[in-house]
């Protein structure tokens, strides 16, 4: 267990290196701007690259990090809910109803706002149905809620499905890097910063009550957790979080279900570090792969999610591979 | 305390459509120590988790220290009562002395960490167990024996005046299941703790209780004192299968037929 010192420390040195990677993003790209322009452009003075950073590459970066936090911190909670460590922040369903709803609005032409709309109405159409499906019979288990989740994610899949088939060759792009997650599409970044803030603010003074509801139900409810309650709480917040990134960048994979792995391994499983840590982490992270999304085969870019899961993958199998026996 | 550590009012427990326990009153005072006996399935701890304020009861109430355990926060009730629960798998890594400190958690605000005097309370608890040394270790390198002995230093941490024990002996050797009927005993000797406990051994109940209570699995329930109650025929009864009862220097053994 770390103590409250050792625990700043750790977040002190994960801010850094979310400085890092705003400094990576805002210098990097096919347009070259130096670190004095970024520096004289963000103080709000006039400079050659001051558009560039200021327009383009500042909403951008700081979408990607409430995205990467808000996946991160998404993943931690299910993982604490379902008690499992395979949890991640889409396995209940979530993007798979907001991909529906994206992917029809694409479908029938809608501006930007209309597919925002539409992701985050099927996001949280999603999490209704599981919601009420799991908890149909009062029992409302992890096992039961799994199910449920997995059930309708993959019914959400076939329907994607179905309407990629049916779309018209031009829209189909759009679909496939919404569907993959992209931030070039991001139109607002507030939305994701503000439910990233709102996330955090109320899961963090449940952080030591979700240590104990990771081991047990009932342990946890028998040492005075409000064990409903608190489970009602995490799976509204968690659902609400994972909606806000899946509406601004689409479903990006593997950043919620390996950054609360990744921090779980260098920190231990303390909630009240493991989520501000798995927030700074998967911010960075997300940031990170984005910038390098967009500069890599340059002027081209390639959607963020596929760049997540190229390196999330190999991560996860071997941190899988060297987990104790 | 005059008021006992635990009351039942006219509880009963059923599990789907099967009464088990059937307008059962109880009262357990500080420094006494009640075994719950019964066959397999017969919901001894259903009845336990009951007792707990874990489970809703069918009917009647159950009550801590005068207050009914339904009306109580978690937190508030955690405070009364502390619940050993069968064995269960953590999924997550964890270290000893942390897993010991979650017993804390009822005693700490909401932005407290553990302090010194809460580790020093985990390191007694650990030694109390025989696992002083072992801080450190993950739990899921432990064996199952040095699991349940982890649990019960939890427990311990916990401090709370009521013990609720379901099966506190399971995986333990011969040694250890000596170590914590007398621990338990002098928690309730010296403190003034009151102790429930689940016991598959009627000679270990006979020693280490001061009151039977057995489970019937139909809704019947039979109370008193050990002396009274655990005997050869009630016992034969009870698991369905003859008993003989030996006596030896003031302890009761009971061999199967």
């Amino acid at each position: 267990m770390p103590t409250r010192q050792r625990a700043f420390l750790i977040l002190a040195s994960l801010v850094l290196l979310a400085a890092l990677s705003f400094g990576f993003a805002l210098t990097v790209g096919s347009f070259k701007v130096s670190y004095s322009e970024v520096f004289a452009s963000l103080l709000g003075r006039e400079g050659a690259g001051g558009d560039v950073v200021l327009q383009l590459r500042l909403p951008r970066a700081i979408a990607g990090f409430a995205c990467g936090g808000l996946l991160a911190l998404a993943g931690a909670l299910m993982q604490v809910l379902l008690r499992n460590p395979l949890a991640d922040p889409y396995v209940l369903g979530i993007s798979g109803g907001a991909g529906v709803g994206a992917t029809f609005a694409i479908l029938i032409g809608l501006p930007v706002l209309g597919i925002d709309g539409l992701a985050f109405a099927g996001a949280l159409g999603a999490m209704f149905i599981v919601f009420g499906l799991a908890h149909g019979d009062g029992s409302w288990t992890q096992t039961r809620l799994l199910l449920t989740g997995v059930i309708v994610a993959a019914g959400c899949g076939a329907l994607v499905a179905l309407m990629l088939a049916i779309a018209e060759e031009h829209k189909l792009r759009g679909m496939l890097f919404w569907l993959m997650g992209d931030l070039g599409q991001s139109a607002q970044w507030w939305p994701a910063v503000l439910a990233l803030a709102v996330a955090l603010t109320l899961s963090i003074p449940f952080a030591r009550e979700l240590n104990l509801l990771s081991r047990g139900m009932m342990q946890a409810q028998a040492l005075g957790v409000a064990v409903d309650r608190l489970r009602y709480a995490i799976y509204l917040l968690a659902s609400l979080a994972t909606a806000a990134s899946v509406t601004t960048a689409g479903s990006i994979g593997f950043v919620g279900l390996v950054v609360p792995h990744l921090v779980r391994l260098a920190t231990g499983n303390d909630q009240r570090l493991l989520l501000p840590a798995s927030v700074l982490a998967g911010g960075s992270l997300l940031v990170l792969a984005d910038t390098l999304a967009r500069t890599i085969i340059a002027p081209q870019q390639l959607p963020v999610g596929v760049l997540t899961a190229l390196i999330g993958v190999p991560v996860f199998l071997f941190l899988l591979s060297r987990q104790p026996k | 305390m005059s008021r006992p550590l635990l009351e039942t009012r006219q509880l009963c427990v059923t599990v789907g459509n099967k009464v088990i326990i059937d307008r059962l009153d109880l009262n357990l005072a500080a420094g006494e120590r009640l075994a719950i006996l019964g066959r397999n399935g017969a919901g001894k701890s259903t009845l336990l988790s009951t007792l707990a304020g874990l489970r809703k009861p069918a009917a009647g109430t159950v009550l801590f220290a005068g207050d009914d355990a339904a009306g109580l926060h978690p937190r508030q009730s955690a405070l009364r009562r502390a619940w050993l629960g069968q064995f269960q798998n953590d999924p997550f890594g964890s270290t000893v002395l942390e897993t010991t400190l979650t017993g804390r958690h009822p005693h700490l605000g909401r932005w407290d960490w553990e302090t010194s005097r809460d580790a020093a309370l985990a390191r007694d608890a650990l030694s109390a167990v025989g696992l002083r040394g072992m801080e450190d270790r993950q739990i899921h390198t432990l064996s199952g024996g040095e699991r349940q002995r982890l649990a019960i230093a939890t427990l311990l941490t916990q401090e709370a005046p009521l013990y609720l024990l379901d099966e506190p002996l399971s995986h333990l050797d011969l040694n250890h299941q000596m170590a914590v009927l007398e621990l338990f005993a002098g928690t309730a000797r010296n403190e003034g703790a009151g102790v429930v406990m689940v016991l598959h051994d009627p000679a270990l109940a006979h020693r280490f209780s001061d009151r039977a209570l057995l489970v019937h699995g139909d809704g019947q329930t039979e109370i008193g004192p050990v002396d009274d109650i655990l005997t050869a025929a009630t016992l034969s009864e009870l698991y369905g299968y003859g008993l003989r009862q030996i006596e030896d220097r003031g302890h009761r053994c009971f061999i199967p037929e």
